[in-house]
This record gives structure tokens, C-alpha cells and sequence, in this order.
């Protein structure tokens, strides 16, 4: 794979790539090699060189045999090649296989014992896009194989690098970025130009780019099918970025749950470095720029900007007080620009295809698309991208498709651990940055979990505060004490010990928690118990002055009982787990309500809708 | 009373102890390499015991403290040998409403055990997450790096059994 020395070696490459596509739907003759570097190892480019040298023997020296940079798995499959038209996937191949392949070729038949279909994958998380939906940074997602650049390039990617590299002036680049208007896609909405343009007129030589990968929030995962599905828009997006501020060296910090985007943007950085789209001199000009993958370690506070620059130094991740910003003092004390990959993966597009067609999507202040992960109670989850400005009700009806079972709505959970519940009557609310905060919720980086009737708002509180109270790095008081005391009165609530005074208390807690706390987790731990509070009181008084849960969820509130719709069919006695159900075949089972730990597995299994919550 | 028998430290094993020189090798010259050389350590040998914290600190000259800090900050760094299989229940918030915690109850029937415990045959250790981001596919639960979504409590007992009937086999 040769170096692309200069603007119009990329267009060429470009045009060759596409015409590799081409073949897929052609009938053209023609051989992929893989010469990925384990491929390489295990001697892929003596089995070209044999396949070359065999075809013109036999008189098929008008088929072409090229170079790609993946095909199957190489450590399981390697060396292996495509042949078209039949598109037959030989893998694990050694020189001698070579003239029965060429033999093959010339019958027009397949060597079966070489043969390995390559598998056809469903997604189960990004279907077709719904009416409603545009999309943008998920374009090309399923549609390319995220693990060959050549896909990608064929596809446009690199083509904003080159023309920035060609034709804008660093400041050009800035102007074009603020002039879309884009905000960074984590949660806080900041405008990317301006934080940008703080990092270019810092003072120093030495700046350092990173992106945030490491998607922490519960119920989001837009970033990494990001990563997964398309590494080369977020390295074209770093590589824009770094040509703006100055930065010549990048990280992407990537939580250590995501081992698939880890290795995937890895085999990408990898891909573009060989290509020299990453390195000295990229594309024959004086622009240098390198990036390295750092993964986190299971610590969701370091999704906080300077927590994160802390683990990258390769300490604890405990953030710090905020000025001086990353902008100014960030990674080894050097002047950083911090954005998150969807923001990262936005700027190729805004290169690409103009300001006006993007400011074109959205609303006054928030523009262009956001990407959000539906879960939960919803009838389809999945990812889904939408413009700023939809409502709530279009994205979990019209495009989510309502609730699952046909039960009833309760409550969209957005923002995250720090964000909100918001209800019913927030469902006509156009979702940007300004309205969600208006109504006590927050952006955050785009998890929407949905709730049915069936949720206890109190228990989602107790939920998310156990969370973060887990998550509390320690360090600074409020945070680690606070969440502390909040996460004990709402257990006690949970349990039925709850007293009229513990709601001004939690109120306290949570407003001193929000006012007093070092960061970003500790000031927004207590949304959902803040948001469910206001929304939701009525469950709170429920579970404090009745000693009720009314979602029926909370277990030491329940009593479980079978009525007489039992027909003994056993099925809920197999399936408990402490065996607290008895009772004969065909016979009125009876739960023993002292083992019973109310964990509800008997009701989900039962046919006859005969377990009775009280 | 006897001294309970004790389990060799990765340092002593020479096997091990070459996979630990070569990964410090690898990466102690980069810049913040602590978390590097710690990942790929919990990577490639299972867990990071104390003789290894202080033995890597003094092969980076750097401070125990620094590495036994950065060890127990993180939650993925273990000190102790973990299960041949690890059962994962991601308790994030869609795998929680959509019902994470039965599956949980269910296991520690099957198995006897809570999470962050191991069989007592070392063969499986059960331990929660925090999302895994398969939202999705809720609840899920993570099998030795697999994901297994739409997970349901009455499907438990088939997937510990094929865990050990794969042992089982192999074994044979």
C-alpha cells in the first residue's frame, strides 16, 4: 500500500477505491488481496505475487489483481482474497493453493475447502431510517466496512481534510466551524468554533487535541456505533480540528467496555497512518498530526473533561477546578481542545457540504442533527439522528413507535445519570439544548430511555443515585458526602421507612450537592432525584405516607399472591429462584410470602395472568 | 495454625513474569504509561496483585503510591484472580427497568453465589457493570466478552449450562 504523497494521489486513490466498489455489482473478473499487516506476516504478498504470475501462465493476465487493506478477520482468516464475479472468500491460504485457485477461476467453478462465505451481519441497532429522521453522522453507518479505508475514501471520507489542506487557512477553518453555528455534542453544548479558536490563540507551540469517547452515561451508546461504524469521520474531524488549533498530537479516550470500538479505531489509525493520512507531512503539505487511542478503565467520572486529561497523564481520574480550562492548561499543562466524537464527526460534514446546508437544519440556537440511543419502554429502540427542534412526542411515537405492549407512556429519561424524568406533558417540547434544561432536564450526549406505567419514579431515583454515589470519585466533599446521604433517604423512602421530613431533607441535599459540588458529576447527580420530585411527588407520598409503591416495584412495598386463575401448570414454581412457590400439576399454586424476595420472575412467566402484586 | 496455601504471584511464575518485563518494555516510555502498562497487564495476565503493583513501580521509578492509587481508582484493575468464565449483568439504566436485577436473582440460585464472587471451582465469577451500551438489546449480559441481549431470567439455567458444558467438553 503505497503513501499518498499529495492532494491529487488522494483523489486518484479515491477513484480506484470507488472503482473496487464498482466490482461488487459488475461482472467484471478481478482478485482482492488483502494485505492487512498479519496478512502480511503470514505471506499475503507472495500469494499476490503467485496469483499474478499463475493467471498470466494460464493465459488470464487481463485479470487484475489489487491490493485492499481488509477482507476477514486476519488473525483467524488470514491470508485470504476475494475473487469476482463470484465474490468467493478464500481464507487461510498458503502459496500452494494458488494454481488450484487460478484453476478455479479459468472453470468457473469455487474451491470449497478454501472457501469461507463472508458473513452477512443484521444490526439490531440501527435499522432504516423512520420519515422523521436525518441523518447525518449515521449516513453512512452498515452502508461501509468500517474496517477498510478504502470503503470510506470511496465514500468521500478525507475529501474536508484535503480541501482544508488545499484551501483554508486555519482561521478560515475556525470561521467556518463557528459560522455553522456547531455545539459540542457531549451534553454542555458549548460552541465548538469558539472553544477552537480559545485553544489556536493560547500562548505555546505544544497543543494537544483529544476526543472524548468515553461514553459513560447508561442508556447511551450513539458514540460507539460511531467509532464501530465509521472511524475515519471522527479522524478526518480530529485531523480538521488539529490543522485549526495547532495541535499536533491527538488521543481519543475510549472506555474500556467498548473493546470492539477500541480495536476498530485502532485497525483505522492504522489504515490512515500507512496511507499517510496521519503522520509527517500528510498528503505531501507541512501539516503533521498523529493520534493514539488511550482507553479508560472503568471509571465513569473520567468522562469529565479533566478527569479524563488526568487519566490520559496516566493518574487517578479525579477532575479539578475549572479555570484555568483544558483550552488554556490542559493535557501535561499544555493548551487542549477537548470535543466528543459526534461533535469530532459533525466538522467533515460542515467542510463538506457548506454552512448553509447545515445551519439549514435545527433551530435558531441549536443546529444541525443529534444523534440519540431510544431504549427502554419503547416499541423500536435503537439509534436514531433527528433535527434539533423535534419533539419529544415525534421522536418516541412517531419514530420509536410508541410504547411497547401498548401500555402507557410515563416518563422520557434523557441526559443521563445527570439528567431528568420528564412527563406527559413535556411531550410536545421541541428538543435543543436551552428547552431541555428549561424544563429540568438535560441534552446530555443523547440517551433517551423510555418508561412505561409500570416504572417507580422513586426507584429510578434510587437507581441513578446508587450510580453515582458508586461513581463519586471522592474527592471533593458535597459530591462524595452528599450523594452519600441522598442515595440513604431514598433507600430508606424505597423501603418503607420514609418520613414527611425526608422531602424538604432531600431537597437540601440536593440543592447543596448541585451548588457545592468540584464537577460536572457531583453538580448534576441530583437531577433525576430533583426532576422526579417535581414531576412525580405523588409517588414520593405514596411510598412515605402509604407505604405503597404504585408502580408495584419496589419490593419491600409488594406482597405477591396467586389468585384463582392459577391452573398449576408449574411454570412460575420452575422459575423462582427460592423455590417459594409450591404446589401440585394442575392444582392452585400458594407462595410461601416468607422466602419470597418479590423479585417478580413468576408474574413475567406466568400464562394466565395469576400472580397477584399487592 | 497452618498458613492457608497460598497462591503463587504471577512474579514467581517465570512464564507470567516475561509477559510482565515485555509489557513494562513495551510501553513505559510513553507519555502517562502508567494507564497503559496497567491495561494491557490486566489484559494480558487477569489481575495486577500487590508484588506486581511494587514491581512495576519500581521498573517505571515511580511511586507504589501512584500505581496502588491508579489501581484501586479503577474499577476494571483487579488484585485478585478472577473465574475462567465471567458472567457480566450490565445494570445500566435500560437493562435495569427491563428487568436486570431477576436475571441477578436467578444467578446467584443457579450458581450459589453473588456478584464479584467466584465459584468455588474458580470456574465462573459474576460480577456487574455499569452500561456496556448494548442499550438496545436490554437487559443484556456479557458472557467472557459476548454479548447476550433480550436476556430472560427463564433462559439463565441454558447459558450457565453451555458454559460448563463447553468446560466439559474441552475437558474431555
Amino acid at each position: 500500500m503505497k503513501k499518498l504523497n499529495s492532494l491529487d494521489d488522494l483523489a486518484r486513490f479515491s477513484q480506484h477505491s470507488q472503482d473496487l466498489n464498482a466490482l461488487k455489482n459488475s461482472n467484471e473478473a478481478a482478485i482482492l488481496v488483502s494485505v492487512d499487516p498479519v496478512c502480511i506476516a503470514k505471506g499475503a504478498e507472495a500469494i499476490k505475487d503467485a496469483l499474478v504470475a499463475a493467471l498470466a501462465d494460464a493465459g488470464l493476465g487481463n485479470i487484475a489483481v489489487y491490493e485492499v487493506t481488509h477482507i476477514g478477520n486476519p488473525e483467524k482468516e488470514g491470508p485470504d482474497i476475494l475473487v469476482y464475479p463470484r465474490e468467493t472468500h478464500y481464507v487461510r491460504l498458503v502459496k500452494a493453493d494458488v494454481p488450484e485457485i487460478v484453476n478455479a477461476i479459468k472453470t468457473d467453478t469455487v474451491v470449497t475447502r478454501l472457501e469461507l462465505p463472508l458473513p452477512v451481519v443484521k444490526d439490531e441497532e440501527l435499522h432504516d431510517p423512520e420519515p422523521k429522521e436525518v441523518r447525518v453522522i449515521l449516513e453512512s453507518i452498515g452502508k461501509l466496512n468500517p474496517l477498510a479505508i478504502e470503503d470510506s475514501i470511496a465514500n468521500g471520507a478525507y475529501g474536508s481534510l484535503a480541501k482544508v489542506l488545499g484551501e483554508m487557512q486555519p482561521d478560515e477553518v475556525i470561521e467556518t466551524v463557528l459560522a455553522s453555528k456547531l455545539r459540542g455534542r457531549g451534553g454542555a453544548g458549548f460552541p465548538t468554533g469558539l472553544k477552537w479558536k480559545f485553544v489556536r490563540q493560547a500562548p505555546g507551540d505544544e497543543k494537544y487535541l483529544v476526543c472524548n469517547a468515553d461514553e459513560g452515561d447508561p442508556g447511551a451508546f450513539m458514540n460507539r456505533k460511531v467509532l464501530e461504524g465509521d472511524p475515519h469521520a471522527v479522524i478526518e474531524g480530529m485531523a480538521i480540528a488539529a490543522y485549526a488549533t495547532g495541535a499536533r498530537q491527538a488521543y481519543v479516550y475510549c472506555r474500556a467496555e467498548y473493546p470492539i470500538a477500541v480495536n476498530t479505531m485502532n485497525l483505522a489509525i492504522d489504515q490512515a497512518r500507512r496511507l499517510g493520512l496521519l503522520g509527517e507531512n500528510i498528503l505531501g503539505t507541512d501539516f503533521s498530526f498523529d493520534l493514539e487511542v488511550r482507553m479508560g478503565a472503568g471509571a465513569f467520572v473520567c468522562g469529565e473533561e479533566t478527569a479524563l486529561l488526568a487519566s490520559i497523564e496516566g493518574g487517578r481520574g479525579e477532575p479539578r477546578v475549572r479555570p484555568p480550562f483544558p483550552a488554556q492548561k490542559g493535557l501535561w499543562d499544555k493548551p487542549t481542545n477537548i470535543n466528543n466524537v459526534e461533535t469530532y464527526a459533525n466538522v467533515p460534514k460542515i467542510i463538506g457540504r457548506g454552512v448553509d446546508w447545515y445551519s439549514s437544519m435545527g433551530t435558531e440556537k441549536s443546529k444541525g442533527t443529534k444523534t440519540f440511543a431510544l431504549a427502554g419502554d419503547a416499541a423500536n429502540t435503537g439509534l436514531i439522528e433527528v433535527p434539533f427542534g423535534i419533539t419529544l412526542r415525534e421522536i418516541i411515537y412517531d419514530i420509536g413507535g410508541g410504547i411497547r405492549g401498548g401500555k402507557k407512556y410515563k416518563a422520557v429519561q434523557t441526559g443521563g445519570p445527570m439528567g431528568g424524568c420528564l412527563p406527559e406533558k413535556y411531550l410536545d417540547l421541541p428538543v435543543d439544548y436551552e428547552t431541555l434544561g428549561q424544563a429540568g432536564s438535560i441534552m446530555g450526549s443523547g440517551g433517551m430511555v423510555v418508561m412505561d406505567e409500570d416504572t417507580c419514579m422513586v426507584d429510578i431515583a434510587r437507581f441513578f443515585m446508587e450510580f453515582t454515589q458508586d461513581e463519586s470519585c471522592g474527592k471533593c466533599i458535597p459530591c462524595r458526602v452528599g450523594t452519600r446521604r441522598i442515595l440513604e433517604t431514598l433507600q430508606r423512602i424505597c423501603k418503607g421507612e420514609g418520613k414527611p421530613e425526608d422531602i424538604p431533607l432531600l431537597k437540601e441535599l440536593c440543592e447543596e450537592t448541585k451548588q457545592d459540588s468540584l464537577c460536572g458529576l457531583g453538580q448534576g447527580a441530583a437531577g433525576p432525584v430533583i426532576s422526579t420530585m417535581e414531576h412525580f411527588m405523588a409517588e414520593y407520598e405514596a411510598h412515605i405516607y402509604d407505604k405503597k409503591c404504585p408502580a408495584k416495584v419496589c419490593r419491600d412495598l409488594i406482597e405477591f399472591s396467586i389468585s384463582d386463575n392459577c391452573t398449576g401448570c408449574t411454570s412460575c414454581a420452575r422459575y423462582c429462584p427460592t423455590n417459594a412457590i409450591t404446589g401440585e400439576r394442575k392444582e392452585k399454586h400458594v407462595i410461601d410470602s416468607s422466602i419470597c424476595i418479590r423479585c417478580g420472575i413468576c408474574h413475567n412467566v406466568c400464562k394466565f395472568d395469576a400472580i397477584v402484586i399487592e | 495454625m497452618p498458613e492457608p496455601a497460598k497462591i503463587r504471584d504471577p512474579l514467581d511464575m517465570p512464564e507470567q513474569r516475561r509477559v510482565i518485563d515485555r509489557t513494562i518494555d513495551e510501553f513505559m516510555h510513553l507519555p502517562g504509561a502508567a494507564m497503559v502498562v496497567l491495561n494491557n497487564l490486566q489484559g494480558r495476565i487477569g489481575y495486577i496483585t500487590k508484588p506486581m503493583q511494587a514491581y512495576i513501580a519500581e521498573r517505571m521509578n515511580v511511586p507504589l503510591s501512584k500505581i496502588h492509587g491508579v489501581v484501586s481508582f479503577y474499577s476494571f484493575f483487579t488484585t485478585e484472580p478472577r473465574g475462567k468464565h465471567v458472567v457480566k449483568f450490565c445494570i445500566g439504566t435500560a437493562c435495569y427497568v427491563g428487568g436486570a436485577e431477576q436475571l441477578i436473582d436467578k444467578t446467584k440460585q443457579v450458581l450459589g453465589i453473588n456478584p464479584g464472587q467466584t465459584t468455588p471451582d474458580g470456574m465462573i465469577t459474576v460480577e456487574v457493570c455499569r452500561c456496556v451500551g448494548a442499550c438496545s438489546q436490554a437487559p443484556v449480559i456479557v458472557v467472557d466478552d459476548l454479548n447476550h441481549g433480550k436476556m430472560q431470567a427463564t433462559r439463565i439455567n441454558n447459558v450457565i449450562n453451555q458454559i460448563l458444558q463447553s468446560e466439559a467438553v474441552s475437558a474431555a
